[in-house]
């Protein structure tokens, strides 16, 4: 059986961002995920919003981490190599009795020492977002927030932990506990059993049921709710920041944001799922989000949309561990102290992604605190080498890059610019892109006008050959969603009448 | 080898593109050069293996490839040049052509005429929102085309096609000939949006049921496609409860709507018509933009590919007088280009024979104040054409200098003209 | 025994409604717009047949597939036949457009032609 010191069951941005933390020290890691790529959950279907911190309650886990996990993100994109802008983000208020409610948010957000926050007028927001609702009556305006690459943030993070010996497993999937005496000695999966002295639950909207096979927090339960996204063509609109409405009772209400590939974005709507698989998006759900992104944006209209999406926010019952405050949906964090050998994370909904370095380092703390002795790796490199991105280059690198692999020179997504060059250097990448979707969130080929029409075939023809298998095993997202059945030409056993 | 210019580029292979590139030539354009991101020519054509091509043209039926093959011949024939496997990845409004390709490399042309032919590109799944999750199995009918005709697979065998136009018509009878169900065409229209011949062949003979008024309510499945809910609706295309049917099936076709293909035509400063989705052209087939022709779907989708030649013919021919123009510029008229410490200078280009008539008068200004002496000197490739001495050169005046009719012999023979000021 | 049947002609696409009066196997009356739809209602009812196009497998080509098409409308009862046919072909380049690929198919006196030249690649 094999060994490790440390096993994280779940690959989303918390996951993998401990494995990275992790990897700084003298530890054998292993990340296990039961999905056939990383951060298929809600790690990949999210505002890609990086948040000041004035939205959660003062006090909780929530308003701590956010703040601190805020200030990592520029080192951390910096070294591991994907998009972040700190751009700043805005509460807008429209209509005069909306400015009380930002008065507010201020004072929450310094409470939760969020710097630099500032309520600006009316005028100055239409400034700096023309197309806005003229109606705008003023913004807090919290320079401290941004938003991501959540897609290569997550995998980045991943590839730089393998670059520092930490072992992937994909499509592995955790089904229980090996512990002795109260301890936990190690993990079965449905690729075997493996030992080790430490388990992080990174398992998300299954974080309750992990924990459950180690009988803790029987009460604990993740109520997933549905969050529905639209994405608007760039041809259509083109919003500059990040934008909220004033909160309501309901949550952070549906925003409007700018992402790193200069899409917009609208959304996300907040209902009861029915189950932790129900991503639909539904028409309600639409009407929702059409709605609420029209109080800030008048002129958008329903054409627009390239693309729709829906992630599950892993939403908790666990109470503040700050028991001077009354709040049921906070963070869970914590080694439990029984069984032993278990980091706990639960309920990590937004601000999860936030938190998440911030999360990944209090792994380290906690494990310290129960006596773990840490010692660094002296070649540990924190630096992940980036790779290119054809349509970002100017014509001069385009060239070169081409000059050095002429399969750079074609261009398989006209929509995104993308070429075979890129798709086949993440198919080859430490953590492998073998289905059209991880290809898809990595390069961002499919996800224009054409939503893959045109792609489609080539891509599903480069993994075949880059993989060697044939053309019917190529599937959207790993097992049970192959593209293509047989050769045209093949039939299956009929009776053919005349 | 390739030209650094050409007379006339097209910029796809389909029937538009070799249409015009065949007249361009014809009409006598030297150098003409269409450029096709595909393996091979004819657009998409090839995937169109059907029947009803040329009935106008040839006055004949044939398929696809047959009328795209006749087509490929004779643009072979008169010598159009090819360059396949290449994407255009930029054109700027002075027709300069940036594209790349795997075997072609990173290409920089330019073209004294362009013709864009990039066709469409298919309406999506998200453009008319349908609702439920992203499982595998939602296709446009034209890249199931792709696959069933050209690459030889098979994506699905159970369908349900949401679309009466004849794409998805068409593509019903194609996917049952080769041993696939089709359960059904859904058409929101009260009406068949296709052609009737095309219903009786395809719908009525395999007994493929046709429902008018019908759309899909949401789409069933998480990895895969498993089922429909179709719906019926009314004439504000509204559903209408109760009336909500689920077709099992593995694979939705979308046959909802051709968008003219227009991103490059925006690089290159086109103006497009919103309504269209295609450029602004004039009766020649020119846009906004001098020199910038289209034909065929990308200026609006046609009906009948027959149309879509002559479109692309009358194109090439503009295209080619325009060419033909802007050769005979270049051979009357030489460039003069800012040369070391020049920021401009005016006129930018002469016609070669005011020399016959007298001096020609250039003024110049300088980038950087130089306040020691000067030479301000105009060459021909390295040759002194002539050159004036001055004391100073200062930005905020202009320095003057004329080109004697006795450099009449040297500018006839020049491709372009420096200017540049020196110290002495 | 008379009776009327309706049918959609396909000869154009106008795609008119032709009322057809027959008495068994004779056709006695088409009400139709023109002589062709005259003509495609009394072929349709006895004798009715199709166009068809397809594909046929070819071994060192650019593609896999080679579209193909019956050189005349093909009787439509024996469309099916023909498909089953077409599977258990298989050609090699070099192919000219207009070249048989299978002649007399299902001894119906029509040859199936290949759609477009195919150079031999490999």
């Amino acid at each position: 059986m094999d060994k490790f010191d440390v096993i994280i069951i779940g690959g989303g941005i918390v996951g993998c961002l401990t494995a990275r933390t992790l990897s700084r020290y003298k530890l054998s890691v292993l990340l296990i995920e039961k999905e056939a790529d990383l951060g298929t959950g809600a790690s990949s279907a999210n505002s890609a919003i990086i948040h000041a911190g004035y939205d959660p309650l003062p006090g909780t886990l929530k308003a701590e981490l956010n703040v601190r996990g805020n200030a990592m993100w520029d080192v951390l994109s910096g070294e591991l190599g994907f998009d972040y802008n700190r751009s700043g983000d805005y509460v807008v208020a429209v209509g005069p009795q909306e400015l009380l409610s930002l008065e507010k948010l201020l004072d929450q957000g310094r409470r939760n020492g969020v710097p630099g926050m500032h309520i600006i007028s009316g005028e100055e927001m239409r400034s700096r977002e023309p197309a806005i609702n003229p109606q705008v009556s003023g913004a807090l305006w919290a320079p401290t927030g941004g938003f991501c690459d959540p897609f290569m943030a997550t995998i980045s993070a991943a590839e730089n932990a393998v670059q520092n010996q930490v072992k992937v497993l994909l499509g592995t999937q955790f089904l229980g506990f090996v512990i002795e005496n109260n301890q936990i000695l190690g993990i079965h999966t449905n690729r075997g059993d493996f030992a080790c002295r430490w388990v992080v639950n990174a398992a998300g909207l299954f974080a309750d049921e992990v924990m459950h096979q180690a009988g803790v927090r029987p009460e604990f339960h993740i109520t997933p709710r549905r969050g529905e996204y639209a994405v608007l063509d760039r041809a259509d609109i083109q919003v500059n920041n990040v934008l909220f409405p004033v909160p309501s009772e309901k949550g952070k209400g549906i925003l409007v944001t700018a992402t790193t590939h200069g899409n917009t974005i609208l959304g996300p709507n907040s209902v009861p799922a029915s189950g932790k698989e129900d991503t639909a998006i539904t028409s309600e759900g639409l009407a929702e989000i059409w709605e609420g992104a029209g109080k800030l944006f008048p002129g958008l209209r329903p054409t627009f949309t390239i693309a729709m999406f829906a992630g599950l926010r892993a939403t908790g019952n666990a109470s503040s561990p700050n028991r001077s405050i009354y709040y049921d949906h906070d963070f869970i964090v914590e080694i439990p102290d029984s069984p032993r050998g278990l980091v706990n994370l639960g309920g990590i909904e937004s601000p999860g992604l936030t938190s998440a370095p911030a999360i990944a380092q209090r792994v380290v703390e906690l494990m310290v605190s129960e006596g773990e002795k840490l010692q660094l790796k002296p070649d540990w490199n924190p630096i992940r080498p980036p790779r290119p991105h054809f349509r970002k280059l100017p014509l001069e690198e385009q060239k070169k890059l081409i000059d050095a692999d002429p399969r750079y020179g074609r261009v398989v997504c006209r929509c995104e610019m993308v070429t075979e060059g890129e798709i086949i250097a993440e198919i080859h990448a430490p953590i492998p892109a073998v289905t059209y979707d991880a290809i898809k969130r990595r390069t961002w080929l499919g996800t224009g006008r054409c939503l893959g029409s045109f792609d489609m075939p080539r891509v599903v023809d480069i993994l075949a050959r880059e993989l060697g298998v044939p053309v019917e095993q190529i599937t959207k997202r790993g097992p049970g969603s192959e593209f293509l059945f047989r050769p045209t030409k093949e039939m299956e056993a009929q009776h053919v009448e005349g | 080898m390739l030209k650094d210019k050409y007379d006339v580029i097209v910029i796809g292979a389909g029937p538009g593109g070799l249409a015009a590139a065949i007249a361009a030539k014809r009409q006598g354009a030297e150098d003409v050069l269409i450029i096709e991101r595909d393996q091979e020519l004819g657009g998409i054509l090839q995937q169109c293996i059907h029947n009803g091509f040329g009935l106008e043209v040839f006055k004949q039926d044939l398929p696809g490839p047959a009328y795209a093959q006749r087509y490929i011949n004779e643009a072979l024939s008169v010598g159009v040049e090819t360059l396949l496997d290449t994407m255009v990845l930029d054109i700027t409004p002075r027709r300069r052509i940036f594209a790349s390709g795997a075997r072609s490399g990173f290409v920089d042309l330019k073209a004294r005429a362009i013709v864009l032919s990039m066709g469409c590109r298919e309406r999506t799944r998200a453009q008319i929102r349908i609702p439920g999750m992203r499982p595998a199995g939602i296709f446009t009918a034209g890249t199931a085309q792709r696959w069933v005709n050209v690459e030889g697979f098979m994506p699905g065998k159970q369908f349900v096609v949401l679309g009466s136009g004849d794409i998805g018509m068409i593509m019903a009878r194609r996917l049952t000939l080769e041993g696939a169900r089709v359960e059904g065409v859904l058409e929101v229209m009260p009406f068949l949006t296709g052609l009737t011949r095309n219903y009786v062949q395809c719908l009525m003979d395999f007994d493929i049921p046709l429902h008018l008024s019908h759309t899909i309510k949401r789409v069933i499945g998480k990895n895969r496609v498993e089922a429909v809910e179709a719906v019926q609706v009314d004439e504000k295309w509204t559903p209408i409860p109760g009336t909500e049917v689920v077709m099992p099936c593995d694979t939705l076709l979308l046959s909802v709507g051709l968008i003219p293909e227009n991103e490059l035509s925006r690089k290159a400063g086109v103006q497009i018509d919103p309504i269209t989705g295609g450029p602004f052209v004039d009766d020649r087939f020119e846009t906004n933009v001098p020199g910038i022709f289209a034909a065929g779907n990308v200026v609006h989708v046609y009906d009948l590919v027959d149309w879509v030649s002559e479109a692309g013919r009358q194109a090439g021919v503009s295209a080619a007088r325009f060419a033909s123009i802007e050769r005979r510029k270049e051979d009357t008229h030489v460039p003069i280009k800012p040369g070391e410490n020049v920021r401009y200078v005016v006129p930018q280009t002469i016609d070669r024979e005011s020399l016959a008539e007298g001096n020609v008068r250039l003024q110049l200004r300088v980038r950087q104040p130089i306040e020691s002496s000067v030479w301000v000197e105009v060459r021909n490739n390295g040759n002194l054409v002539t050159r004036k001495g001055e004391l100073y050169a200062r930005p905020g005046e202009i320095i003057t200098l004329e080109i004697p009719m006795k450099a009449y012999d040297e500018v006839q023979l020049a491709d372009e003209l420096t200017i540049a000021i020196v110290k002495r | 025994m008379k009776e009327q049947v309706k049918i959609l002609c396909i000869t154009c696409p106008k795609g008119c409604s032709l009322e057809v009066t027959r008495d068994g196997e004779t056709i006695v009356e088409v009400k139709s717009g023109c002589k062709r739809g005259h003509e495609y209602a009394e072929r349709e009812l006895t004798d009715p047949r199709r166009m068809v196009a397809s594909t046929v497998r070819v071994k060192h080509g650019p593609h896999p597939l080679l579209p193909v098409y019956t050189a005349a409308p093909f009787p439509k009862g024996k469309i099916n036949l023909l498909m089953q046919a077409l599977r258990e072909i298989e050609v090699t380049p070099p192919i000219t457009m207009g070249m048989v690929v299978v002649e007399n198919a299902l001894d119906s006196g029509i040859d199936i032609l290949a759609s477009r030249d195919m150079k031999r690649i490999g």
